[in-house]
């Protein structure tokens, strides 16, 4: 019985998504039609765009890389019952220290320096996002409220940065380089695009959180806050602790994904650096299911999307409509009930 | 350090200040009071902020493809309905996570705006300059010193702001159906057992808030310029939200909540216009984030003293 249930509801985790997916699509599809485009020759392109060639699919895995990061940050906070809106200032607070420190980093080793930059990178994502932890237990202020305005401070925070005390000359606003040694090394170059070492630590992040939700005390105490919070008190369990420890963390893979773009892609913070990612990473754990794996292989679905989405712009369709797909996976998503009721082939068994 | 404080007195003293921060704080009042409506009713709406952004939008579009501003507004309230209607259709029918379908609609409004942008006018970035909504002239008032400068010529939309406020509380707090929203925002399990239709009022106060979101971004895009730039909405939902739980979910303390942060942003911008201080052209950017750390500190300090309706954010299922 029990088993027979984990399986109904193991489907569901899979179903959902993918329907959300399936008539998202299908919907920007009819958007094409309605302003006289060709949605197959739109789609195809797109899926040229993302693996037709091999500069396609090296761009794909770079996009991707930071983008499973998000989704992983994202996902944790969902697991503790924290909805991290702010991952893009967290990405943006870490990418700005890591740039700062792997620039002094020229006498180092890369043994050295590349850990180092990373772990900067992370507290910098850790430290920003326990602010919202912090406001959350100590104040009751919503998460989704002061990570949204630690955003907006973030991004501020980086533009007076770029624009003067840590500012590099000429052209748009931006910092130094890093030092060489705080770079990662290039797994393979075709023309102006290169495959980072960047991947890899992303596909660790991806190990890391599994064994964290799945395996460690921490990771079921935070799921425990994030499924009950006065059962978890009432059973011992600090909701104070586990909220902020569970938004650091989140904070952390967030910095984690601005740093693999100071590290493998810009060698600089530039303004542009955090661009969507954070919101990315919201439409990415609800693919995902809030699941590690899962969340990586919803990553190479909107890094293809995204990737793709350029070749589409040349074939005549706007890459604005990507994030209109992105909205509606997320709506079906939150309305999971509703993609629920159109399983018509369940009906029977479920009662939505 | 004296120069400093010349400048605050030269911000003080000059009516353009008191006339901006009447102007930051409208679409905010807009705002801010379709969020009590919607959260009056049990129904947390984060949605503002993209509600916002696709008013500011259909107020451009109306207005430039008829040439009558007056119905860019109507275009701005039809869009801004109909974004409100999916999420209470997510979050009341379907009883779905109301802040995942708040930020779903953040992210249509922010695709289909920039879709569009580029499918209508033809350029990412902004739209045409339109015809705006035409302000109010006072006539002889404007000569009135100081006080005609502030009020001489303002967006009728300033007005109907405050109206709005009016009328809301008369509404929440003096009828029927007030009364209807406040209990079934606080205990729908009651209302429904009086054999109030807690579906239905969820539906009215989402459907409010998103009229009065929009009324709040047609004015940022119709209210004065007549012109839409990407993303134009920029956090004022969110600070909107921040100004209704400052404002303890009540229409009076959401508008003066409004009017802090209005003034606050309107300070800001006096201030750095100060010759006198010499400040470097990237300070704009440590005076532009000072909203927003008020927002924070605000959200942070205020938060545990202001209460919200028993049930926000509970989907309410019928047994």
């Amino acid at each position: 019985m029990v088993s027979r249930l984990k399986k109904f509801y193991m489907n569901d985790k899979i179903i959902v998504p993918v329907i959300a997916v399936v008539v998202s699509l299908f919907i920007a599809a009819i958007v094409m039609l309605l302003i006289g485009k060709n949605p197959f020759i739109a789609y195809g392109a797109l899926i040229y765009g993302a693996f037709g060639t091999e500069g396609a699919l090296i761009n794909n895995i770079m996009k991707a890389t930071p983008l499973i990061l998000t989704g992983l940050a994202v996902g944790f906070g969902f697991r503790a019952g924290l909805f991290n809106i702010g991952a893009n200032g967290q990405l943006i607070i870490g990418a700005l220290l890591a740039t700062y420190v792997g620039a002094h980093m020229s006498t180092f080793p890369f043994y050295l320096s590349i850990p180092l930059t990373l772990a900067v990178g992370m507290v910098g994502g850790a430290l920003w996002a326990a602010i919202a932890g912090w406001l959350k237990v100590a104040r009751g202020a919503h998460e989704v409220i002061t990570t949204i305005m630690l955003n907006y401070v973030a991004v501020f925070i980086a533009n007076f940065v770029v624009n003067g005390p840590f500012q590099a000359p000429g052209g748009v606003p931006k910092s130094p380089e890093i030092a060489y040694s705080a770079r990662f090394p290039d797994l393979l170059t075709t023309g102006a695009t290169w495959l980072s070492a960047g991947i890899f630590v992303a596909l660790a992040a991806v190990a890391v959180v599994y064994v964290i939700i799945e395996k460690t005390k921490t990771g079921y105490e935070v799921k425990a806050v994030g499924l009950n919070p006065y059962a978890a008190e009432y059973g011992g369990i600090s909701i104070s602790k586990n909220t902020i420890l569970a938004m650091a963390i989140s904070g952390a893979l967030a910095g984690l994904a601005g740093t693999m773009q100071v590290m493998g892609v810009y060698y600089r913070y530039l303004g542009s650096l955090g661009g969507g990612m954070g919101f990315d990473g919201i439409t990415i754990a609800l693919i995902g299911q809030n699941d590690p794996i899962g969340i990586a292989f919803a990553a190479f679905l909107i890094s293809s999307i995204r990737t793709g989405s350029n070749q589409m712009q040349i074939a005549g369709v706007s890459k604005n409509i990507v994030i209109i797909i992105q909205g509606i996976i997320i709506f079906l998503v939150a309305a999971n009930r509703l993609v629920k009721s159109l399983m018509f082939w369940k009906k029977g068994a479920e009662e939505a | 350090m004296n120069a400093w404080i010349q400048a605050i007195i030269n911000v003080f003293i000059n009516p353009i200040f008191y006339k901006s921060t009447l102007n930051q704080s409208t679409p905010l009042i807009f705002a801010a009071l379709g969020g009590v409506y919607s959260e009056t009713t049990g129904v947390v709406n984060i949605a503002l902020e993209g509600i916002m952004l696709i008013g500011a939008f259909g107020g451009v579009v109306g207005s430039y493809f008829t040439g009558n501003p007056w119905y860019g507004l109507a275009v701005a309230l039809l869009l801004g309905v109909s974004m409100a209607a999916l999420h209470a259709w997510a979050s009341i029918r379907y009883s779905g996570d109301q802040i995942i379908s708040g930020a779903a609609i953040i992210l249509l409004a922010q695709g289909i705006t920039g879709f569009s942008l580029v499918e209508l006018f033809g350029k990412p970035g902004s739209t045409d300059l339109v015809r705006s909504i035409p302000l109010v002239n006072l006539g002889s008032f404007e000569k009135t010193p100081f006080f005609g400068k502030i009020f001489g010529s303002l967006s009728p939309l300033v007005y109907i702001a405050f109206a709005s406020v009016i009328f809301s509380w008369y509404l929440i707090y003096k009828t029927k159906l007030g009364l209807r929203m406040r209990s079934v925002g606080n205990n729908p399990e009651a209302a429904d057992t009086l054999g109030i239709n807690v579906y239905n009022i969820r539906y009215f106060g989402v459907l409010m808030s998103g009229i009065l979101a929009a009324c709040g971004g047609a004015f940022l895009s119709i209210g004065e310029l007549g012109q839409f730039t990407e993303n134009m909405s920029n956090g004022r939902g969110f600070i909107a939200l921040a100004a209704m739980i400052i404002g303890n979910w009540s229409p009076t303390g959401a508008m003066w909540a409004a009017i802090l942060f209005g003034a606050a942003s309107a300070f800001n911008d006096q201030l750095q216009s100060q010759g006198i201080l010499h400040l470097a052209t990237n300070t704009q950017y440590l005076f532009g984030m000072i909203p927003y750390i008020i927002t924070l500190i605000v959200v942070g300090g205020l938060v545990g003293k202001s209460r919200a309706p028993s049930a926000d954010g509970i989907p309410y299922i019928k047994d």
